[in-house]
């Protein structure tokens, strides 16, 4: 036996380990985890039957108001996406009341909101109320207009600068380029002299061959 | 064993200056001993900053809580895996950590970087051990993780409950892991640009060390998604806040580094434009460190307020001015060997890769300051929220998921009709098949149809990609289908790795697009009520509230609000989402009950149930509920592009030198019109 052979064996062994752990990990990052059910593994607090009282009410937080189905009005949620909690978490009110549960702000902003939606106000009026009430920064995003253009424009500005810039220095260099070639030679390197066509054939063959 | 550790920070301190002092004064050029005192000095900062850290993790450990930072963030009843993963939980542990893990990485770079680079390692040291230094006295001067109380508290405060999960235990250290390793790329480069060698040389001594940057911000971001996801409780994995986007910077500048360097390698091209892009990605990881410890921006993730910040930002602007006055002075040894020849080129579609790339980090950059500037120009405070980001960066994301399709498929110099043809004929006929059969489902949100149409497309050139190149080496080598993917892939890690990559990034798309149609339902229940929520998938699901149930687990009192689950009236099992009460050990409340949510994830769409709270204090439980489509998607995106991450860095695999010097010899010409 060479010594090439255990090297290609291991060599062998350790792609198959390495394919079928991959394998492994794939499949099992692939399947759908399924459900659980988190069991408590210690005893139950002290509770009351159906609808019962909890053991610890302090324990699950500030007490909460049943849902309403204005809620849930799409209108609503609609506004409420589009107006910044004051609180200083920097959400939106809608995802601010639905998430942090500690807030007492934005339970009130959406009391605000359902109470101008509830006297017939449309969403852009609701909008600009809270634009009059508590100055530009109630809006999640800044309108497009002012000072606040620069905001929207000037990233896709300057892309779009940087880009057309580019293009014109090609193209540019590239005119120049043929203004300066003597008629007739078609194939020079610049700054050297010019190749004949077997060398510059055997250039080209050798780029294909690494640009493959 | 807080004096032995704030010992260790001034013996840090005071090497990494000499360190620095000596690499700079260029006096180990003509003396080899001073390099060699230099690196060892590196070595010796580790071990110092080892001894700071194992003493931290002492007091951690221990209790002690006559130690500040261990009374903030730790209690006797705190898990054991959060004591360990305090140290980074606050401002000053994580200056430590911060710190500790650059003195390794700068040990690594030392250790690891071939005797081919000595002329350059002298000045990595250099840089390293500046930047380590400048940590260590933010931490002396600033935020001392090793402060001491005038009193020792009897139980310390505990552990943000948010924190309390084991995302936030590999999360922060992997984002830490890719912003910390940038500083070895931007080591080399001032290295090779105080040394005046600016060949491929400097940027073949950084390759991996670029890809693991780019693959620990790659995980760090992705894991930051999944806590936010899991943990917040919002139902959305990105919010565009503040400190997200300081992570998202330097992985756009980096993602654009790992292609731009490749013109470089192949070409000799933007050779100014790379090294302004490390030097670019290094001051953003220090940018994402202040606005997350300064305060001057709002995020839901930043540390307590301080003054450490303002450190930050003086170091920004003396890193960044001497850098790119280095950069400057040595711009006239930066000329391209040579130049672009034309707009359908593979250079040209990586050029405007980068510009895009950039430009998205600007737009970023730009809109996280906007309030700042707005404020500064008119006086008026405004926010910039999630609409902003979408309305300027979902079009640009959409052209770079092109360029992802075009760049890798394109010919270099100047692609012809032929080659335009036999490239992208299915490829675009793939986008086209997926774009009539989004019209024809019904589909009708534009960014949705451009974004899978765009995905097909992509999908479709690296399938190509892959079927030539398993079917030429079938052809060759007569090898199996099975066979000839992995050799392939084995022996051209860094392309087909990079095509894995690109695989990772078109299933992020697709998920992010997944989410526009995601759906949200508000409820009251009683134990036994039910409530319907219509899938966007079209499936019926119906919760029905079982009760809550309360209990004491580990250092907390939990509130278990279970549902029945039934998908169109089929039973499928129970979820659960809990409120958590933490405690110190005299069970008094610690912090504010959190909300723990239960995710149900599939292929198809995530079933998310939040527990808001009870009315009343009865077991009336206020829910809502998500169905978010695609979401496990988002996570599989990431492994696939961690996985072709891990494919281009693993070692070997490289084409050997015998191959690789025809191939320069043959770009080393200025080839003008030879193609014409």
């Amino acid at each position: 036996m060479s010594g090439a052979e255990p090297v290609a064996a291991r060599r062998e062994f350790f792609r198959r380990t390495l394919a079928a752990g991959a394998s492994v990990a794939l499949l099992g990052a692939i399947a759908p985890p399924s459900f659980t059910a988190q069991e408590p593994d210690t005893p139950r607090l002290s509770g009351e039957g159906e609808n019962g009282t909890l053991g610890d009410p302090g324990a699950v937080g500030r007490p909460r108001a049943p849902t309403r189905s204005v809620d849930n009005d799409g209108t609503i949620k609609s506004v409420e996406l589009r107006l910044a909690c004051t609180c200083g978490c920097t959400l939106d009110i809608y995802t601010c009341r639905t998430t942090d549960f500690s807030c007492t702000y934005s339970p009130a902003l959406h009391r605000e909101i359902v109470a101008l939606h509830d006297s017939g106000a449309s969403a852009q009026q609701i909008i600009d109320a809270f634009v009059d009430k508590y100055g530009e920064k109630a809006l999640m995003a800044p309108k497009p207009r002012g000072f606040n253009l620069a905001g929207y424009l000037v990233p896709s500005a300057l892309i779009s600068l940087a880009g057309g810039a580019l293009i014109w220095i090609v193209t540019r260099r590239k005119r120049v380029n043929a203004d300066e070639r003597p008629a007739g030679a078609g194939t020079s390197v610049s700054g050297g002299p010019a190749a004949s066509t077997r060398e510059l054939d055997r250039l080209q063959q050798e780029l294909a061959r690494v640009d493959d | 064993m807080t004096l032995l550790g704030q010992f260790s920070l001034w013996i840090a301190f005071l090497l990494g200056v000499w360190c620095a002092v000596l690499s700079f004064s260029g006096r180990w050029e003509r003396r080899p001993e001073l390099a060699q005192t230099i690196t060892r000095s590196v070595y010796a900062i580790f071990a110092a900053l080892a001894v700071a850290s194992v003493s931290l993790w002492k007091g951690l450990a221990t209790h002690d809580f006559n130690i500040e930072y261990v009374a903030a963030y730790t209690s006797r009843n705190l898990p054991s895996a959060y004591i360990f993963s305090a140290f980074w939980a606050g401002q000053k542990g994580s200056l430590l950590f911060w710190a500790v893990v650059l003195s390794i990485f700068a040990s690594a770079a030392q250790l690891l970087t071939s005797r081919r680079y000595d002329h350059l390692k002298p000045y990595v040291a250099g840089v390293t051990s500046a930047v380590t230094a400048f940590f260590v006295m933010v931490m002396l001067f600033g935020s001392s993780p090793f402060e001491r109380l005038p009193y020792t508290p009897v139980d310390g405060r505990g552990l943000n409950p948010q924190l309390q999960n084991a995302g936030m235990v590999i999360h922060p250290p992997m984002l830490y892991l890719g912003y910390i390793s940038i500083t070895i790329p931007f080591a080399f480069a001032i290295a090779a640009l105080l040394s005046k060698r600016l060949d491929t040389g400097w940027i073949q001594a950084i390759r991996k060390w670029t890809l693991v940057s780019w693959l620990f911000l790659s995980i760090g971001i992705t894991l930051g998604m999944w806590w936010a996801y899991v943990e917040l409780g919002w139902g959305g994995y990105w919010a565009w806040d503040p400190v997200e986007n300081a992570s998202f910077l330097p992985w756009l500048t980096m993602t654009a580094f790992l292609h731009s360097v490749m013109i470089q390698e192949k070409r000799g091209m933007l050779k100014k434009w790379n090294l302004g892009l490390i030097i670019g990605s290094f001051l953003l990881s220090i940018f994402g460190t202040f606005i997350t410890r300064s305060g001057v921006i709002s995020s839901v993730h930043s540390f307590t307020q301080s003054s450490v910040g303002w450190f930050f930002l003086g170091f920004l602007v003396i890193a960044g001015t001497l850098a790119f006055t280095l950069l400057y002075t040595r711009w006239p040894l930066l000329h391209a060997d040579v130049q672009l020849e034309a707009m359908l080129s593979r250079e040209a579609a990586f050029l405007f890769n980068n510009l895009l790339l950039v430009g998205i980090a600007f737009s970023v950059l730009w809109g996280t300051l906007f309030p700042i500037l707005s404020e500064l120009v008119r006086g008026t405070k405004i926010t910039v929220g999630p609409p902003f980001f979408n309305r300027v960066n979902v079009p640009l994301g959409l052209l770079l998921l092109g360029l992802t399709g075009i760049g890798p498929l394109i010919a270099w110099r100047k692609a012809s009709a032929a080659n335009l043809r036999r490239q992208f004929v299915a490829p675009v006929a793939a986008g086209s098949i997926t774009l009539v059969a989004l019209l024809a489902g019904g589909m009708r949100d534009f960014y949705v149809i451009v974004a899978f149409s765009l995905a097909g497309f992509v999908a479709g050139t690296v399938i190509q990609e892959f079927a030539r190149g398993v079917r030429a080496r079938r052809r060759m080598h007569g090898e199996s289908t099975s066979l000839a993917l992995t050799r392939l892939v084995s022996r051209n890690r860094r392309r087909y790795g990079g095509y894995i990559v690109h695989v990772g990034i078109l299933i992020y798309f697709v998920a992010f697009a997944g989410m526009a149609f995601k759906e949200e339902q508000e409820a009251t229940l009683k134990p036994g009520q039910s409530i319907n929520v219509r899938s966007p998938f079209g499936y019926t699901y119906t919760f029905t509230h079982v009760g809550i149930s309360q209990f004491e687990q580990l250092n907390r009192i939990v509130s278990a609000a279970t549902v029945e689950v039934r998908i169109d009236g089929k039973p499928a099992g129970v979820m659960v989402s809990e409120k958590r009460q933490h405690v110190d050990s005299f069970k008094r409340p610690t912090f504010e009950p959190s909300t723990e949510v239960g995710i149900r994830s599939g292929l198809r769409e995530d079933v998310y149930v939040v527990f808001a709270g009870a009315v009343n204090g009865t077991e009336e439980a206020v829910y809502r509920f998500n169905i978010n489509p695609l979401v496990w998607w988002v996570w599989f995106g990431g492994f696939v592009l961690a996985f072709g991450g891990l494919v281009t860095m693993w070692p070997g695999g490289e084409p050997t030198q015998r191959a690789v010097r025809p191939a320069q010899a043959g770009y080393g010409v200025a080839l003008v019109g030879a193609s014409e």
